[in-house]
């Protein structure tokens, strides 16, 4: 436990200490706002927070969280300094767990700015709390699930530029592209790729709803991933 | 305090590490000499639980490598080949980062860094980003987290590596320090640094030990291996037949060619028959142009190691 914390603040520290962290922040907000005044100031537009969480702030996570991700293990592999960090008394499960941790932490600081919105929705209507919740506890199973496949493919290679590649192929494939494959199925695969689909999954928790079923796909998919992301670093020693 | 038993690393088809074996007691400074690409960081990433070796085992202050992994690695201090450091980080962040790795509090850990900060001569460079510093003052970082949690035994590649010769001379005379109270491995392929700061030498080539002992046990087993070289003029088959009975000989190979006869001579162990061979000349009244000691120095021996080793394995 000691060690999962100390790895992650040593993560967050990192992060305000890169320049990486400074263009993610400046392109979430830039994009997010953009999304934001153009969706809730037209003429006739209900006062919510809907084109935003719709469709836009997904699309914006996937290409943003990747920057994030991509140094977290990568950076290690490439400088070497995986060599001082697995010869302290350290596991695995505590460097990978430390490290989600850590990115955690930063993308928790991300969302926290978009709580101007509902700030400024509020000053023109209502604004529903419990909708609101639901709407964050959602983007932040989102978030923590890109964040471990980010996390899972940085432990794979030490190039940075692989890593983030890979990773936005991957987010934008599990997110916009098994929905629409799925109706090109039948049967049973096709009952597999939708219930795949995170964009589906994520959906209810927009429209103001917490269902249990969406609830374990992401806690399932995150503990997967960062099962593979330690098993991919345990592999490493018997290369 | 480390114990190698024939343990071999494979990379693919690569031995990079053949079957070796060593035994390290408590104290002291043992080196790890060798040619480039012996093997010598790949047995120190196997001793600080960094790999897993391809068979055979290891421990460190009492615990395997492998089965005590976590046990092990609390008990050792590594300096990798090249000091990988978090360049944003500043020099006194990331010694408090590796002290609570290491379990230790913050006033123990206050009080460690400042300890290691005076003896790596470190000053107010550790408050400044690591990225920023000097390779030498790098080196000298990576040597203090080494250091940090006063552990059994220090693992160092290659500590002195690109650092001007004032540093190498400091940290060489820190290793010794060191050697006070730790058990300090280190490598190195400068014959000289290991004869200077080791108690005990181990030479490594091709993966595999060639020779280990104290300077002076080295210096014996290879003047065993040296060959007298002397030029005389005069017929060579009586030469050949009066050095052959001098007591001390064991072998003689001569060669002739205008009017004069190299002799090498392999004197019997502990024998010097340089006076002797004189003795015969002159009492002959045969001249002499050259005698020597061929061979005699350990780094002769280095040298031709060194040589065998690139001719067999060409890298
Ligand atoms: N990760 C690796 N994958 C494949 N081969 C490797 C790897 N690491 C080392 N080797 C090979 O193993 C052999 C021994 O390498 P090692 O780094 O242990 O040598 P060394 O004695 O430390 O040399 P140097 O003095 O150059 O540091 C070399 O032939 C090297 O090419
Ligand atoms: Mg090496």
């Amino acid at each position: 436990m000691g060690n999962i914390l100390t790895m992650a603040r040593r993560e967050l520290g990192a992060y305000f200490l890169s320049p990486i962290a400074y263009v993610v922040i400046a392109i979430f907000l830039f994009t997010s706002g953009l999304v934001f005044g153009i969706g809730a100031f037209q003429p006739g537009a209900e006062a919510s927070l809907r084109t935003l969480f719709d469709f836009w702030i997904i699309l914006i996570l996937a290409l943003v969280l990747p920057m994030l991700t991509m140094r977290l293990m990568s950076e290690e592999l490439r400088s070497g300094t995986i060599e001082t960090l697995m010869t302290a008394p350290i596991t695995e499960i505590e460097v990978v767990v430390g490290k989600f941790v850590g990115a955690m932490a930063f993308y928790g600081a991300m969302l926290a700015t978009l709580l101007i919105y509902p700030i400024i929705l509020s000053m023109y209507g209502n604004v529903d709390p419990v909708m609101l919740l639901c709407n964050y506890i959602g983007l932040l199973l989102l978030g923590g699930l890109y964040i471990t496949v980010g996390l899972f493919f940085s432990t794979c290679t030490k190039h940075q530029v692989v890593a983030i590649l890979l990773t936005a192929g991957v987010l934008a494939f599990m997110t916009f592209a098994f929905d629409p494959l799925s109706q090109l199925l039948e049967g049973w695969p096709r009952v597999i790729l939708q219930q795949l689909s995170v964009r589906t999954h994520f959906h209810d928790f927009v429209r103001g709803l917490i269902d249990l079923n969406h609830l374990a796909f992401f806690v399932t998919m995150v503990g997967l991933f960062l099962f593979l992301a330690v098993k991919r670093l345990e592999m490493r020693r018997w290369q | 305090m480390i114990r190698v038993e024939n343990v071999s690393k494979k990379y693919g088809p690569l031995l990079a590490v053949d079957n070796i074996s060593f035994h390290v007691e408590r104290g002291g400074v043992v080196g790890f000499l060798g040619p480039n690409g012996a093997g010598k960081s790949t047995t120190m990433k196997i001793l600080t639980c960094f790999q897993p070796a391809t068979s055979g085992s290891a421990s460190v202050a009492g615990f395997d490598v492998f089965k005590q992994s976590l046990e092990a690695r609390r008990r050792t201090g590594y300096l990798p080949e090249n000091t990988p450091l978090y360049p944003e980080m500043r020099g006194d962040e990331f010694l408090h980062f590796r002290g609570k790795l290491r379990g230790m509090q913050r006033p123990q850990r206050l009080e460690a860094i400042k300890r290691v900060t005076d003896r790596c001569w470190l000053g107010d460079f550790i408050s400044r980003p690591i990225g920023h510093l000097s390779k030498g003052m790098r080196q000298r970082v990576g040597l203090a987290d080494a250091m940090l949690h006063d552990p059994d035994v220090l693992v160092l590649d290659e500590p002195t590596i690109g650092l001007d010769p004032n540093q190498i001379r400091e940290t060489r005379s820190l290793i010794k320090e060191l050697g006070e109270r730790h058990t300090v491995l280190l490598s190195s392929h400068i014959l000289h640094e290991v004869e200077q700061t080791c108690d005990r030498t181990i030479i490594i080539a091709a993966g595999k030990i060639i020779a280990s002992g104290s300077t002076d046990e080295l210096q014996k087993q290879f003047s065993a291996h040296a060959r007298v070289i002397a030029e005389i003029k005069g017929p060579a088959d009586e030469m050949a037949a009066g050095v052959k009975a001098l007591p001390g000989v064991q072998d003689v190979e001569v060669t002739a060619s205008d009017g004069w006869v190299r002799l090498a001579v392999s004197p019997k162990p502990d024998h010097d028959v340089r006076e002797d061979l004189f003795k015969l000349a002159t009492s002959k009244g045969w001249s002499l142009r050259e005698i020597r000691l061929e061979g005699a120095t350990l780094e002769d021996f280095f040298v031709k190691v060194t040589a065998e080793q690139q001719r067999s394995h060409p890298l």
